[in-house]
């Protein structure tokens, strides 16, 4: 009887610390039209391609380029996408790839920060990122980046802004139904950086996830706040094994 | 930075008609947009866009500010000899960008 009792208490205290996900879990394209499925997978006529371009340029430009230590992106590159945010033991905190790339700049390269949203930091990002296209996410939410998750699960439940909603209210709750006349997603971060429609531009998945904190009236962290960052983590962990497909196209 | 690609099939038969696309990196501004201070973002967006293959215009396009982003083209010629086709645009800023590819006609 204690047995059970202590089992059924570990099943609680698991359920509470790995929060359901959808089921079954859907990619975002999914929720698109088949005109934009068909743009995103059109290698040629994909926008986000462009910026892949750029990134692929840029990886061996300058004094000390990305090529000189990680040598040909194909191999070195491959997965690595998939596995972040994640836990850097060098720097010694959590960080996004974005984060990880600027780490790299001013760590190896000597080089300033790039800023947020700027092309060459997406184009670097969106560069990386395809080169895991297919591969799983896969992200660790275990030892040193598990406060991190833990924030970023109980934000992803907490109510914000003038209309009181939290993500899962729409993206666990009602993803299939439509809020006006676009269908809600399950949220899930596999596409980004991604081209999309209304921006006309590549934007990264901050940039997202601020326009859904302006969507509900709440006030809109900072690029690189920590809250943005729980939230990556966290939305990584609840879309694992979905195939990353950056660049993608999204409304 | 000018950037844009273009594709056409790598072969094809003498006076085949190919299909050529075109992806042209801007912003394509309209002029209607406001910075968050209140400044007007002036106009700017690619007006022409030219093709050549064999020693001949193929295709032009003259574009206006109801274009959007990254504009994308699709359009068909006839291939007449082995050679570049080569795409060329200039937009109101005067920057110019320039992409090309290559077929070979039997």
């Amino acid at each position: 009887m204690r047995a059970l009792a202590a089992l059924a208490l570990c099943a609680c205290a698991a359920a509470a610390a790995a929060p359901p996900r959808p089921e079954p879990p859907l990619p975002g394209t999914h929720f698109l039209g088949a005109d934009l499925k068909a743009l995103q997978a059109d290698d040629f006529a994909n926008p986000g391609q462009l910026w892949v371009a750029r990134g692929e340029a840029l990886w061996s430009e300058g004094a000390k380029p990305c090529a000189a230590c990680h040598g040909e992106a194909a191999r070195s590159m491959r997965g690595v996408a998939a596995r972040y945010p994640r836990f850097d033991a060098g720097l010694g905190r959590v960080v996004n790839l974005e984060g990880r790339i600027d780490a790299c700049r001013t760590g190896h390269q000597g080089l300033p920060a790039l800023a947020p949203e700027s092309p060459e930091r997406l184009s670097l990002a969106a560069f990386v990122a395809r080169q895991s296209r297919g591969m799983p996410l896969a992200v660790s939410v275990d030892g040193l980046a598990r406060p991190v998750f833990e924030r970023g699960r109980d934000l992803y439940r907490t109510r914000i802004g003038q209309l009181h909603l939290a993500c899962t209210h729409c993206h666990d709750e009602r993803w299939g139904k439509t809020l006006l006349a676009e269908p809600i997603s399950q949220g899930h971060p596999t596409a980004w950086p991604a081209y999309r429609v209304e921006w006309q531009t590549l934007g990264s998945l901050q940039r997202r996830l601020r326009a859904c904190f302006f969507g509900v009236r709440a006030a809109m962290p900072a690029y690189g706040d920590g809250d943005l960052l729980a939230l990556e983590l966290y939305l990584a962990w609840r879309g694992e094994g979905l195939a990353l497909e950056s660049p993608g196209v999204r409304r | 930075m000018a950037l844009g690609r273009i594709q056409v099939q790598a072969m094809a038969r003498r006076g085949e008609v190919v299909e050529a696309r075109v992806l042209i990196r801007h912003a394509m501004e309209t002029g209607f947009r406001r910075e968050a201070d209140g400044r007007a973002v002036p106009m700017n967006v690619v007006n022409t866009v030219a093709c050549r293959h064999a020693g001949r215009e193929v295709f032009r396009a003259e574009l206006g500010s109801g274009i959007s982003a990254n504009p994308y083209f699709a359009f068909w010629f006839r291939a007449e000899e082995s050679g570049e086709v080569t795409v060329e645009w200039v937009d109101d800023a005067g920057e110019r960008g320039v992409a090309s590819a290559r077929i070979e006609v039997s």
